[in-house]
């Protein structure tokens, strides 16, 4: 295979795990990029759903913001706010959520509020929007983000989003809705929750990556699997279809379209 | 019936220092021109709400509008953070900066509520977060049927609740359409409110459902030709995403915010003029 970056084998090893026909409810960002990656290969008939209230949208370019026009105009319906949040999410008629982070811990509870303390952040981040309802309600839910030990931290700053909490059983216990966190998908490899304990357990690695390095990316002693498999490198589609995707939406963003 | 005003004499009439302002938008039809406007008159120690502020709010708390804020998810879409919303909550300036926080489900329970005239939105939310140990407006019910427990949130009753959409009648019957938000839920809740649209017409022709609120509903309408510009009014531009990023650079330092508002605010009379005195920026894109 030729050459491609370490973001790109995230974005599809992120859509591969994306199941065709599933109801999505997705995030901006790096799984934005995933999810339409997902519907322009192996599952055109993934029903994408942003909070803006755009429900089986199919846009030809990615959103820069979670309410663009290009997602209201390809969409099969568009609702109001409260009627995404309440008839769809809290109803339960949602199979995936796809969420990023900038803090994750090892039983994938995320922080997208702030670095340092609350009242007076070192950094302040954008905060919550939809991710505790998504966290909560969704089915199941992938998370996909850069791995390093800013990002992958012994204790969150805060946490903005349940995972497994802490751990075994205790989401369970809270009665949250839906299941939970079933993979974290990195630039570095892919991790899943022990079945167990639920901690987040290294059970793949990208080509050319060891496990000593996702391990030194980690701000915890991360557990890994006893048998780690590789993951596939990214097809030549999935590469060239990505590629189109993100080419099309640079250009369209740039104004030039 | 609405009141067909001026922006400027809408204002003046309903938003008051001290008051709960939402203007309200979901990425799609933010009410910049009436932001703006806010600025130019000089209104302090509001309260203002919204489930997204974006660049409109981060101008109204850089230029000392704003005491408080209420909302879900604060940044600059697709670009990065609120400078000014930062500098506020990092380190007081221009003025402190009071923060009451939620997720967007909390809000849109809020909203609904107000619309309602309920006293509090309820929802399974609130799960498995640190919100409610910084939000006291965050509390926990059960259910008095299944004994769930659920999230409670005292509905939003703003003052006032500014938005913008495409078309209104000469009775101030409001058309909107495409990703319309909580707009609907916003205006209803409110005492008070303010329509700005891109054009006021004799005939809406409206098909059915599009009118979203009947002119005895809305308070004022104001006619504002590209009035949510930089966001987009879908049927009448798109997101000048240009703007956006250029925000960023802008924002970050507060003698470029100063001289920015100056510049383009205050030193001009109306919508119509800020957006003589951006052509600079936008003639490209």
């Amino acid at each position: 295979m030729s050459d491609y970056s370490a973001d790109e084998m995230m974005t599809i090893a992120a859509a591969r795990m994306m199941r065709n026909g599933a109801s999505c409810f997705v995030g901006i960002g790096l799984p934005s990029a995933a999810a339409n990656l997902a519907r322009l290969t192996h599952a055109p008939d993934t029903v994408l759903i942003y909070e803006s209230g755009c429900i089986g949208t199919k846009p030809n370019v990615l959103p820069l913001s979670i309410g663009d026009g290009e997602l209201s105009e390809t969409a099969d319906t568009v609702v109001s706010i409260v009627e995404i949040f309440t008839y769809w999410l809290q109803g339960g008629r949602i199979d995936l959520g796809f969420l990023g982070a900038a803090q994750i811990d090892r039983f994938a509870n995320i922080n997208s509020t702030v670095i340092g303390d609350y009242r007076r952040p070192k950094t302040r981040l954008p905060g919550a929007g939809g991710a505790p309802a998504i966290a909560a309600n969704c089915g199941e839910v992938l998370i996909t983000l850069r791995q390093n030990k800013r990002a992958f931290v012994e204790k969150l700053d805060f946490q903005t989003s349940g995972g497994h909490m802490e751990g075994g059983d205790s989401r369970e216990r809270m009665r949250f809705p839906g299941k939970g966190p079933t993979a974290v998908i990195t630039d570095l490899g892919i991790m899943t929750p022990d079945l167990v304990t639920k901690e987040l357990t290294l059970t793949s690695v990208h080509p050319g990556v060891t496990v000593d390095a996702v391990r030194a990316a980690t701000g915890w002693n991360l557990k890994v699997a006893a048998e780690v498999a590789s993951t596939p490198a990214p097809g030549a589609t999935e590469l060239s279809v990505l590629r189109d995707l993100q080419a099309r939406t640079a250009k369209a963003h740039a104004g030039q379209n | 019936m609405a009141a067909i005003l001026r922006l400027d004499e809408a204002i003046r009439e309903c938003v008051h220092d001290g008051d709960t302002v939402a203007l309200e938008g979901f990425t799609h039809l933010i009410p910049f021109a009436a932001g703006h406007e806010i600025i130019r008159q000089k209104r302090r120690g509001l309260t203002v709400i919204r489930m997204t502020p974006d660049v409109i709010y981060d101008q109204l708390i850089g230029a000392g509008c704003v005491s408080k804020i209420v909302f879900s998810w604060g940044g600059n879409p697709g670009v990065g953070s609120l400078h000014r919303l930062r500098d506020a909550i990092e380190k007081d300036w221009p003025n402190p900066l009071a923060v009451e926080e939620h997720e967007h489900a909390g809000m849109a329970a809020a909203y609904a509520a107000g619309a309602s005239h309920l006293p509090f939105g309820i929802l399974r939310g609130y799960i498995g977060t640190d919100l409610p140990k910084h939000n006291p407006n965050v509390r926990f019910i059960d259910c008095p049927f299944t004994g769930e427990k659920l999230a409670a949130v005292p509905a939003h009753r703003p003052d006032v609740t500014i938005i913008h959409a495409q078309k209104a009648d000469r009775k101030g019957n409001v058309m909107m359409w495409g990703v319309v938000g909580a707009q609907k839920e916003a205006v209803m809740a409110a005492k008070r409110s303010i329509v700005t649209v891109e054009e006021i017409v004799d005939d809406l022709n409206a098909p059915p459902n599009s009118v979203i609120l009947p002119g005895w509903i809305a308070g004022a309408v104001s006619e504002v030709k590209g009035g949510a510009f930089p966001s987009y009014a879908q049927g009448y531009y798109a997101r000048n995403n240009a703007f956006y990023k250029q925000w960023d650079n802008i924002a970050k330092e507060r003698d470029t915010f100063l001289k920015w508002i100056d510049e383009h605010i205050t030193g001009t009379k109306d919508f119509a003029g800020f957006m003589k005195s951006i052509e600079r920026v936008t003639a490209h894109v």
